[in-house]
C-alpha cells in the first residue's frame, strides 16, 4: 500500500503521480517503439488500427465520456478528416499541411454540429447526430466533382520531406503513434485544465455547472469541435492506412464500433480507449482464429477423452460448419455489448482497476466500493 | 395532379409502416424511458415468426398471424427480463448501447437460422388493387394503412382509458413513486414489452407482401422509424403515426420530385430543421428539470 501525501492542488493534478507511473510507461513506450522491428508486419499492421482506432476513441470520449453528450456520427468526422487528406493530396499540398487543414475543418464541423446540438438532450442528440452522419455519408456519395462518389477515392503514399512513406513501413508506425501518444496527453493536459474541469461538470450536472458559473453552451461547442477535429486527424491516417476510401465506409457501422471501442475499453480514462481499441481491431483476427482451430482442437479432445476417429471426424465438422456461419461475428458482437453493459459497465479499464484495488486492499476490499447508482425517480425527458 | 396523389397515398402507406415501428419506440418510451433500438429488429423477428407458420407449417395466414404476436410477445417480455431489467435505472446511453447490442444479437441469429435469402409470406392482400378513377390503389398497402389506423386507436384508448394504461403512464412519468402507489411496476414494464414486441409483429406480417422478409429489413426501416418517433416527439402515439406518415410522404415526394439522392437524406434533414426549431418534437412537451 502506497500513500500519497498531497500538499497542494499541484500534487494532486501530476502527470505522473508517482515513479512507478514513469517506470511503467516507460516501459510501454520503450516496447512499442522496438515493436515494429520484432513483431511479425501483419502485427504491426494490426497496432497501426488500433492506434487509429484508439485516437478517434479519446476524441469520442471527450465528447460522450467527459461532456456526456452522447454521439453515434463519429464515423462522419472520420469521413471528413479521411476527405479533406485525399483531396488536397491530389493537389500536391505537402503533409503537414493537410494534416492540420484536415483537423481545423472536421473541427469546424463539430463546432457546426455543436451549435446546434446545444439544444438537444439525451435520445434527440443521438438521433441527430446520426442524421448528420447520415447526410455527410450521401454528401460524400453524390458530390463526384470531389469526392468520386461511390467510386471512391485512391489516397498515394504519405509524402514527407521528399520521401515516400509507405503505409506499412515502420515510419508510418511511428508516425500513428506519435499522434496518439500526442493526442492522450493532450486529453489529459485538457482534463486537468478549466476547460476540461467545465467538461467534466456539465456532464454531471448542467444545472450545477450553469449555477456555478460555467458557460455551458460555449464547452459543449468547444468540446464537439476538439472532439471532431481529434477525429478528423485520425481519420488522415486511416486514408493513407487503407489507401483506398468510398462513401461506404464510413457507416453507422462504424460509428457504432467507435462507441463500442469506449464502451468496452471505459469511458472515463484514455487507458479506455486503448483497451477498447485493441478489443475492436483484435476480434476479427480472433475470429478467423476460432474458425480455422478451434474446431480440430475441440475434436482432439474429444478422441482423448475416448471418442472414436468418426465421431471426433463428426464433431469438427459440426463445430466447423457453426462457426463458418454467415453472420456469426454479428451475434458475437451483440452478446458482448450486452454483457460488458450489464456486468462491466466500466469496461476492461474498470476490470483492471478493480483487481488492483483487490489486492492493493486484500483481504478488505469490498463490492461496494464501485457500486453504480440507480435513479429510478427522475424522468431524463424532464431535464 | 395524379402523380401527386399516387405518391401521396404510396408516401402515406410507407408512413405508416414506418409509423407502426415507431409506435412501438413510444410504447416501450413511454412506460420505461427505455429507447428501444432493437425495436426494427423485433418486427424483422415477427416477420420471420409468422413466415415459419404460415410458410413453412402450412397455417392459415390468420391463426398464424395471430401465433406469431403471441410468441413474439413473449419474445419480448424475455427481453425485457434479461437484458433491460438489470440495468432499468442507469443512465439511458447504457441501456441504447445493450438495445443495441440485443439488435446486433437477433440480426445475426436470425441470418443463421433463416438463411439469407428474402422471403416471402402468401397473404388475403397481397393480389389486387383498388381503382378509383385512375387512381390505382394496392390492397397490401391500403391493409397497412387500417391496421395502422386502428392500432393507433385501440392504444391510444388503451392508454388513456383503462387501469392498466393509467399505470403504465404513471410509472413513466415516476418509476418510484409508481411502485410507492401499488404499482407492479417490474409487471407493468413486462407487460409494455409483450405489447410493444405484438406491435413490431404486426408492422413485420402487414409489411412483408411489400418489402419481404430478411434479417436486415429491421434495420433498414428501424432506422426510419427512429427519426419518425423522434419527429413525433418520443412518447406521444398520435405524434409517432404523424411522424412517421410525414417521414413516409417527405420521402416518397423527394423520390418523385426531386434529383437522385434526396430521397434517403429528405427524411433527416427535415428532421434536423424540426428538431433546431421545436427540440421536443412536434407533440413533445417541455418541462424544466427541478433542481
Amino acid at each position: 500500500m502506497r500513500f500519497m501525501f498531497k500538499t497542494d492542488y499541484e500534487d494532486d493534478i501530476k502527470l505522473f503521480p508517482h515513479g512507478g507511473y514513469i517506470v511503467t510507461y516507460g516501459v510501454l513506450l520503450a516496447f512499442l517503439v522496438v515493436a515494429p522491428f520484432i513483431l511479425s508486419s501483419y502485427l504491426v499492421s494490426q497496432l497501426v488500427f488500433v492506434f487509429i482506432y484508439a485516437t478517434v476513441g479519446v476524441g469520442l470520449m471527450i465528447l460522450t465520456g467527459f461532456t456526456g453528450q452522447a454521439s453515434l456520427g463519429h464515423a462522419a468526422f472520420l469521413a471528413i478528416g479521411a476527405y479533406t487528406a485525399a483531396y488536397l493530396q491530389q493537389y500536391n499540398v505537402p503533409f503537414p499541411v493537410y494534416f492540420l487543414a484536415a483537423g481545423l475543418l472536421t473541427g469546424v464541423v463539430g463546432a457546426m454540429v455543436g451549435f446546434p446540438a446545444l439544444r438537444l438532450q439525451g435520445i434527440y442528440l443521438v438521433i441527430a447526430t446520426i442524421s448528420f452522419a447520415f447526410i455527410i455519408e450521401e454528401i460524400l456519395a453524390r458530390w463526384e466533382s470531389v469526392t468520386h462518389g461511390n467510386e471512391g477515392m485512391r489516397v498515394k503514399a504519405l509524402q514527407f520531406l521528399g520521401t515516400a512513406v509507405s503505409r506499412d513501413s515502420p515510419s508510418f508506425y511511428f508516425l500513428c503513434l506519435a499522434v496518439l501518444t500526442l493526442t492522450i496527453v493532450g486529453t489529459l493536459n485538457l482534463l486537468r485544465s478549466p476547460t476540461g474541469r467545465a467538461f467534466v461538470a456539465i456532464r454531471d450536472s448542467e444545472t450545477a455547472a450553469r449555477s456555478m458559473g460555467v458557460n455551458v453552451s460555449l464547452y459543449k461547442v468547444k468540446s464537439f469541435a476538439i472532439s471532431a477535429a481529434i477525429t478528423g486527424f485520425a481519420g488522415v491516417l486511416f486514408a493513407h492506412k487503407l489507401s483506398f476510401i468510398s462513401p461506404e465506409m464510413f457507416t453507422l457501422q462504424l460509428s457504432i464500433e467507435f462507441i463500442i471501442v469506449i464502451l468496452i475499453g471505459g469511458a472515463f480514462s484514455p487507458h479506455g480507449a486503448v483497451l477498447g481499441a485493441i478489443f475492436i481491431v483484435m476480434i476479427d483476427p480472433f475470429l478467423t482464429y476460432l474458425k480455422d482451430d478451434v474446431p480440430g482442437m475441440i475434436a482432439a479432445v474429444a478422441a482423448t477423452f475416448g471418442a472414436g476417429a468418426a465421431t471426433a471426424a463428426k464433431i469438427q465438422a459440426n463445430v466447423a460448419a457453426f462457426a463458418s456461419a454467415n453472420g456469426l461475428k454479428g451475434a458475437i458482437y451483440g452478446i458482448i455489448i450486452v454483457l460488458f453493459v450489464l456486468f462491466e459497465p466500466l469496461g476492461l479499464y474498470g476490470r483492471w482497476l478493480k483487481i488492483k484495488l483487490f489486492f492493493q486492499l486484500f483481504p478488505l476490499y469490498k463490492r461496494a466500493t464501485f457500486k453504480r447508482q440507480k435513479i429510478y425517480v427522475k424522468s431524463e425527458r424532464n431535464r | 395532379m395524379l402523380d401527386f396523389v399516387q405518391q401521396l397515398v404510396s408516401g402515406i402507406a410507407l408512413g405508416c409502416v414506418y409509423g407502426l415501428i415507431a409506435l412501438g419506440f413510444v410504447l416501450v418510451y413511454k412506460a420505461t424511458e427505455v429507447v428501444n433500438f432493437a425495436q426494427g429488429d423485433l418486427m424483422m423477428l415477427g416477420g420471420f415468426f409468422a413466415f415459419t407458420f404460415i410458410g413453412i407449417l402450412g397455417l392459415n395466414y390468420w391463426i398464424g398471424f395471430a401465433g406469431a404476436v403471441v410468441a413474439m410477445a413473449l419474445f419480448g417480455m424475455l427481453a425485457e427480463r434479461v437484458v433491460v431489467r438489470p440495468i432499468l435505472g442507469y443512465p439511458q446511453f447504457s441501456i441504447i448501447m445493450a438495445t443495441i447490442g440485443l439488435g446486433y444479437f437477433l440480426r445475426s441469429i436470425a441470418g443463421i437460422i433463416w438463411g439469407t435469402d428474402d422471403l416471402k409470406i402468401e397473404t388475403p392482400f397481397s393480389q389486387g388493387v383498388l381503382r378509383i378513377g385512375s387512381l390505382v390503389l394496392a390492397y397490401d398497402k391500403l391493409s397497412v394503412i387500417a391496421a395502422t389506423v386502428i392500432l393507433c386507436a385501440m392504444l391510444y384508448l388503451f392508454f388513456n382509458r383503462t387501469t392498466l394504461g393509467t399505470a403504465m403512464r404513471a410509472s413513466s412519468e415516476n418509476m418510484l413513486a409508481a411502485y410507492y402507489m401499488g404499482i407492479p411496476v417490474k409487471r407493468v414494464v413486462s407487460i409494455v414489452w409483450a405489447i410493444s414486441a405484438a406491435v413490431a409483429t404486426a408492422a413485420g406480417v402487414l409489411l412483408a407482401p411489400i418489402t419481404f422478409i430478411h434479417s436486415n429489413v429491421g434495420l433498414v426501416l428501424g432506422l426510419k422509424a427512429f427519426p419518425a418517433a423522434v419527429l413525433g416527439g418520443f412518447g406521444s402515439i398520435p405524434g409517432a403515426v404523424v411522424g412517421g406518415v410525414l417521414i413516409g410522404v417527405i420521402e416518397s415526394m423527394a423520390g418523385f420530385y426531386l434529383p437522385q439522392g434526396w430521397k434517403d437524406v429528405a427524411p433527416y434533414v427535415v428532421l434536423l430543421m424540426v428538431l433546431l426549431l421545436k427540440p421536443e418534437g412536434l407533440f413533445g412537451h417541455h418541462a424544466r428539470k427541478k433542481v
